[in-house]
């Protein structure tokens, strides 16, 4: 140790000659932590302001009218979007049905039967699909079902919101299979257990929340979806259980009534937003808690 | 290592122990007599064969789709291609009446209010995805990172909503004024404060994108290596230049992936784009003025389409727009992938 | 009662690597026989291509004739089928995570297509006395996962559900290694008195164990089986040098 006198003590310490950190630099730290905090307010606004909005303006309109009865004409006030709730349904179930099955089954392609190039490939256009805007999702629907049968329909929504589901449940259901650690399907192999057999008793049962979860979120898009049901399923101010009739939707009806120049309209279509919000909030999570029921304990 | 001075020694205990260890088993264990097994019969491979063909199918479908989808558009816009070639993207007047059409005005209005959006957006995502990797207390980090993802599961119509009625009278009352007094000499915000119009569709698509583009943002941040951060500061910078200099400047290409990303959806954004843009097919230079995107003279028009010259101008248009995200999300998707390695980003959908 | 296994000029590829070299064993029916050997000798290789298991990696090849008792391996018989007679535990247990202890257990007969409530019910409950875990579970057969076990007892679950199929050949991948002393003590008194009804081949590193257990021992270096012979021979007076360097803990 060297020996330091009171006196040369600070001309010893290495530590003395390194200038502190300049003013000008704290400053700058500081005021970007400020801006950052301030991005995160500007982007926190707008949420916070739509749901506020959502329910200030829509809460009063919901009443079990709207919910029951279909629109009234202009300029009679009352009526609500209950075909619009039913015909939204229906849509979506069909896009369910047709979606989710090839969604699954490509999931397990790409996951089980998929680790090389043909499922690079597909794992590719998956990719690309994603990312098509909903619009010319619709323009193909169209084509595809519309113009075959010469008018608008549930089905051609259906079909429409199905092309977008596809991509995304793929992808999902593979990336939640490829979770399922290799050692299980091993032990199913082990026991002499035929492969598909293990495809799909043992690793789709394992991953079985996870793949739910997926499509789920691939539905929860496209609930909100509007653009692809312009041109195919249309809208309708009635009832309609008919497939071959064009068909209201939720989204549709708040489209049509907000751009519309009355105000009895716009109340209703802020209404139907919180509905719409409401039922796919509702929708994810009553999947996830019936998901967490069916599992045992300490699995 | 020789070992030859060494004795080579026996391998002596433990003596080959056998039988059960001398701990000593409570009871002798019951081993069952081995019967002979339930599971008899053949295995047929076929069910085997058939499962996978029919996976194989589904991972078909998916290319096929897609190949359907470049059908559908290609030849629907056969007519239009024929009509004008390339000069339909460069001729503006768009004229149903006289079956005359120039996509010109709505590839301007797409390109400007998508260009707008990511001016107002960028800063803002990377402000917020930096503040919850660096910055923020850990117990915050989760809460806010959902509520972010949370902007991303509004539908497009409930923001066109809110727009038209709420964002729209704040800039036609405030900011419009505002921007007219202060930047007015620049040319960009004269012509009267309507609200509906260009800034208002920049904006609203602004508030679309950002989750996504800070969400991917956050990913690519955390990627970047704790021993980077750490070596900053042992030099002795403060946090903000350990951020500039070790974190962002390591993500850079996946954060420029990550704004090419939000580009490609704003670019094919619908419906809060088409409530809020006025739907003048014009080409200004003024931000308050209306304008028209190709996304939203489909959602417009498509209907009311008559004429098949019409109609399959329209969808040369969606071609476009095909065509263009198509890129765009490609080229956004490499350069993600560069910086994450290929690891499949959670919020892609 | 059991069966023999006899393994005659194998070779097994990983793509272009060669992982085994001319493999020639025979295995004694109701014996328990154990292969040792450094790390990446080849020895779990070598039992994954006794049950076929080696093909489930993707560009894995094989090379010559295994018979097990008078089936072929490689000829003729789907893997599916072989493996109903040839049991396997690994070396990490892997008990199937969403199902109960009952499910575990009764899996390779009920995805097998055999749901005689009855019969599985026996089966289940001399399998797992067989394994030596009836008693600490019996009263949450249903209730509890087959992961919420400890170590030890997840891998007598697995063994209960290698038996419940009623092989004739159990194949086990250093089934102990992940386990603590006293399980690995309970398990090897399992395999001491399963040798009398099955057919018995075990992967070990551990040289304590291969001496406790088995009557027979073969030694695997890079690829090649070197000796194969009684326990007692390989670990007191074995014939090729490299043996007794293994053995004595020259290397490895």
């Amino acid at each position: 140790m060297p020996d330091t006198t009171s006196n040369s003590a600070a001309e010893m310490d290495p530590r003395s000659s390194i200038p502190p950190i300049s003013l000008r630099r704290r400053i700058t730290d500081h005021v970007m932590t400020g801006v950052a905090v301030l991005t995160v307010v500007l982007v926190l606004l707008p949420l916070f302001a739509i749901f506020a909005y959502l329910v200030y303006k829509g809460i009063g309109s919901i009443n079990i009218a709207f919910l029951t009865q279909t629109p009234k004409p202009v300029g009679e006030s009352g009526g609500g979007m209950a075909n619009a709730i039913a015909g939204s349904m229906v849509i979506l179930g069909i896009a369910s049905l047709l979606g989710v099955p090839f969604g699954i089954g490509a999931g397990i392609f790409l996951s089980e039967y998929g680790r090389n190039r043909y499922g690079d490939i597909v794992r590719f256009v998956s990719d690309v699909l994603n990312g098509v805007p909903s619009i010319v999702v619709g323009i193909v629907a169209y084509g595809l079902v519309v113009v075959r049968q010469k008018h608008f329909s549930a089905l051609a929504g259906g079909v429409a919101l199905a092309i977008m589901m596809v991509p995304t449940i793929a992808r999902t259901t593979e990336q939640m299979l490829l979770l399922v650690p290799q050692a299980i399907r091993e032990a199913a192999y082990g026991l002499g257990v035929s492969r598909w057999r293990t495809t799909l008793s043992i690793t789709l049962r394992t991953a079985t929340s996870g793949v739910i979860t997926g499509v789920m979120l691939a539905f929860a898009r496209v609930a909100g979806e509007t653009a692809p049901l312009l041109f195919t399923a249309f809208g309708n101010q009635y009832w309609n259980w008919k497939t071959d009739q064009p068909t209201a939707a939720l989204s549709l009806q708040i489209f049509t009534y907000a751009i519309s120049p009355f105000d009895e309209w716009h109340k209703q279509a802020w209404a139907g937003a919180l509905v719409l919000i409401i039922l796919i909030v509702g929708a994810v999570a009553a999947v996830r808690i019936a998901v967490r029921h069916g599992t045992l304990a300490g699995a | 290592m020789s070992n030859q001075a060494l004795p080579r020694p026996r391998f002596n205990a433990p003596e080959p122990e056998r039988g059960p260890s001398k701990q000593g088993s409570k009871a002798a264990l019951k081993i069952e007599a081995r019967t002979t097994p339930v599971l008899q019969g053949k295995v047929s491979e076929i069910p085997d064969i058939v499962f996978g063909w029919t996976m194989r199918l589904c991972g078909l479908a998916v290319v096929a789709l897609l190949g359907l989808i470049v059908y559908q558009l290609a030849v629907g816009s056969q007519l239009s291609w024929h009509a004008f070639g390339w000069k339909f993207f460069g001729q503006s007047d768009w004229n149903p009446v006289e079956d005359q059409y120039g996509a010109l005005p709505f590839v301007f209005g797409t390109i400007v209010s998508s260009l707008l959006s990511l001016v107002i957006a960028v800063p803002l995502s990377i402000g917020v995805a930096v503040f919850i990797t660096e910055m923020c207390p850990v117990a915050l980090r989760g809460a806010l990172s959902f509520t972010t993802e949370l902007l991303a599961a509004i539908p497009s119509v409930v923001y066109g909503l809110w727009a038209i009625f709420v964002l729209v009278p704040i800039l036609r009352e405030y900011v419009q004024p505002l921007l007219a007094k202060t930047l007015g000499w620049t040319g960009l915000f004269s012509g009267p404060p309507y609200g509906i119009g260009m800034l208002a569709a920049g904006t609203i698509l602004a508030i679309m994108i950002i989750p996504i583009i800070s969400s991917i943002t956050r990913e690519v941040l955390t990627v970047v290596p704790q021993h980077q951060r750490e070596a900053v500061l042992a030099l002795g910078a403060t946090r903000w230049e350990m951020i500039r200099m070790g974190v962002l400047r390591n993500a850079r290409a996946g954060i420029v992936g990550a704004i090419i990303l939000g580009l490609g959806r704003a670019l094919g954004e619908t419906m809060a784009v088409t409530m809020v843009i006025g739907n003048r097919p014009e080409i200004a230079k003024s931000l308050f003025a209306p304008g028209y995107t190709m996304a939203s003279v489909l959602a417009n028009e498509f209907t009311e389409a008559t004429g098949n010259l019409y109609l399959s101008a329209l969808i040369e248009i969606g071609l476009a727009l095909f065509f263009v995200t198509i890129v765009v999300n490609a080229l956004a998707r490499l350069m993600v992938w560069s910086v994450t390695r290929g690891q499949p980003a959670r919020s892609m959908a | 009662m059991g069966v023999g296994i006899t393994v005659e000029h194998l070779n097994a590829f990983y793509g272009k690597t060669q992982a085994l070299f001319d493999v020639n064993i025979t295995v004694l029916a109701n014996h328990a026989t154990a292969l040792i050997g450094p790390s990446g000798c080849g020895k779990s290789t070598f039992i994954r291509c006794l049950n076929r298991m080696h093909e489930t990696i993707p560009e894995a090849r094989v090379d010559g004739k295994v018979r097990i008792g008078e089936l072929s391996v490689y000829n003729g018989t789907s893997a599916t089928q072989l493996r109903r007679r040839v049991g396997m535990v690994f070396q990490k247990p892997n008990p199937f995570p969403t199902m109960s202890i009952y499910d575990n257990v009764a899996a390779g007969l009920k995805l097998n297509g055999f749901h005689n409530r009855k019969q599985l019910e026996e089966i289940v409950h001399k399998s797992l006395q067989s394994a030596a875990l009836w008693d600490e579970v019996k009263d949450h057969l249903h209730k509890k996962s087959g992961a919420s076990l400890s170590g030890g007892q997840q891998q007598r679950l697995c063994i209960a559900r290698a038996l419940a199929v009623q092989p004739e050949v159990l194949l086990m991948d250093e089934p102990c290694s992940a386990l603590d002393p006293i399980s690995t003590g309970k398990i090897e008194e399992l395999i001491f008195q399963l040798k009398e009804q099955y057919t018995i081949v075990i992967v070990t590193h551990n040289m304590q164990q291969a001496a406790r257990v088995a009557e027979f021992t073969g030694f695997f270096l890079l690829g090649k089986m070197i000796e194969f012979d009684k326990t007692e021979k390989i670990f007191t007076n074995p014939s090729d040098k490299r043996t007794e360097d293994y053995v004595t803990g020259r290397f490895g």
